[in-house]
């Protein structure tokens, strides 16, 4: 019997270890596994490396998280944010360090992780800061440069629905990096609105095949029942 | 140095001389800021697909106050809807989209662009500014036809279309094409040329204002007001 899902998202990253290498996926706010973020922050694990695209907005989730002192390095694309100054803070205070990848080659190098493929070239960030340092190498005419395969320890995505398999669906725009990043971590924990029962998701629907997926939590409900027939929701 | 200030195009005129020089069918990504006015100027008559990196294809206009889903955002974060046939997408196929040379064209905003088509949109370069880059430097890398839609100069009046870029690049040599509030400006492998003024304005005016030679390719393109209402010259069009 495969079951996934974890009773809480304290459970859940209960073993995330000071160190560790950390997808969150999310757009913004869309998609943002804030539960998973906050139980992460309560945990207490430190010298965090974050891979995400943004660095956290307003004063929760990822700003939260970075305002507790526990990111060590960012790696993201786009990590300024109209309403949050947390990162700008501890960057410039030097608290921080940041690599900063192009949003494509970022999505990329998670994806390519996942696929198992080590390294890639792309003609994304030639002639600029960005590709300075690395290999170049020319195909077609086309100055490319090398860049490498990014993974994780653990990703935290979140998702619109998920059975015990770990199968997932995402809503709208929410959906972003969450797929690439479930491909490309050691454990991917996912939070939840809806589990559904197993057969419930259309198999042809299924964005995140379960094999990817290692945790679901479902948010929302307190206290969790785990229900031994999977279901926690008549929806679908 | 001047003795007269030409009117020139406000940000919506210029974003209807971008749209009419967006062909149907096309499909489209809108850089943020300035950019996204052009949404609100394509013709009725037009299909234009908007893309928006974030993994929406099909982007409508915003919707109605109260109406607005946190999980249904633009590129800039900003509420949108899915237009009728939209389809939403992971940021690799997002990116595959960008980077395979799907995307007909892009309309970016820039600090600078010079006369070689180098693009610099990202960073100042200031010591204390976070540097943040997002999909820029592969919307430049992929898109079949990239696009600026700038003021003609900065707001001290220093010109943005250079010799050379001395802000971070971008991407070196992509830029197709300049919309202005003064001028459509085409890359060439001679530099920078004309293809039309905005009313009223000169071409000694956008010379004065542009730290790069100009030529004058004017007679190629059908005089239009950008208003909509004329037809797109023979430059117009899917490059």
């Amino acid at each position: 019997m495969i079951d996934k899902r974890f009773a809480d998202p304290s459970a859940a990253v209960r073993d995330i270890g000071d160190g560790a290498t950390l997808m969150v996926g999310g757009f913004g706010e869309a998609g943002s596994p804030v539960e998973l973020i906050d139980a992460l922050i309560e945990q207490g694990a430190g010298d965090l490396t974050v891979i995400t695209n943004n660095a956290g907005s307003g004063t929760t989730g990822l700003a939260a998280l970075i305002k507790a002192g526990r990111v060590a390095k960012m790696i993201c694309s786009y990590p300024r944010s109209a309403d949050s100054e947390v990162f700008a803070e501890q960057y410039r205070a030097g608290r921080i360090r940041l690599e900063l990848v192009p949003q494509g080659t970022l999505a990329e190098r998670i994806r390519t992780a996942g696929a198992g493929i080590p390294a890639f070239y792309t003609p994304t960030a030639v002639g600029t800061s960005l590709a300075q340092g690395k290999p170049h190498r020319r195909f077609d005419d086309r100055e490319c440069v090398l860049e490498h395969a990014l993974g994780a320890d653990v990703a935290l995505i979140k998702a619109a629905a998920a059975d015990r398999h770990g199968n997932l669906v995402y809503s709208k725009t929410a959906r972003n990096f969450a797929p690439l990043m479930a491909t490309a971590a050691e454990t991917t924990i996912a939070q939840t609105s809806v589990v559904v029962g197993l057969g419930s998701l259309d198999p042809e629907a299924v964005v995140t095949p379960g094999i990817f997926v290692d945790r679901v939590v479902l948010i929302g409900r307190s206290p969790q029942r785990l229900d031994p027939s999977g279901s926690e929701t008549g929806w679908l | 140095m001047t003795t007269r200030t030409p009117q020139g195009l406000d940000r919506r005129e210029i974003a209807r001389w971008v749209a009419r020089d967006i062909p149907d069918g096309a499909y489209v990504n809108l850089g943020i800021g300035m950019p996204e006015t052009i949404a609100e100027c394509i013709a009725e008559d037009k299909e234009v697909i908007l893309h928006t990196e974030n993994g929406l294809l099909g982007m409508g206009p915003p919707p109605p106050p109260g109406e607005e889903d946190t999980e249904l955002i633009n590129a800039g974060k900003q509420p949108v809807t899915a237009a009728p046939g939209a389809s939403f997408f992971h940021h690799a196929d997002s990116f595959a989209m960008i980077r395979g040379g799907h995307l007909d064209i892009c309309v970016l905003g820039a600090l600078e662009v010079a006369a070689n088509g180098d693009l610099a949109n990202w960073s100042t370069g200031a010591a204390h500014a976070v540097p943040a880059v997002g999909g820029a430097m592969d919307l430049v890398s992929g898109v079949k036809a990239v696009y600026v839609m700038t003021r003609h100069c900065t707001r001290a009046g220093e010109p943005k279309l250079v010799n050379e870029c001395r802000y971070p690049l971008t991407g070196r040599g992509v830029v197709d094409r300049v919309y202005t509030d003064l001028a459509v400006i085409e890359i060439t492998p001679q530099g920078l040329a004309v293809l039309e003024l905005a009313p009223g304005v000169t071409l000694a005016d956008v010379a004065e204002r542009t730290a790069a030679p100009l030529h004058d390719k004017r007679s190629t393109r059908r005089e239009s007001h950008p208003d909509g209402n004329s037809a797109p010259s023979e430059r117009s069009g899917i490059p």
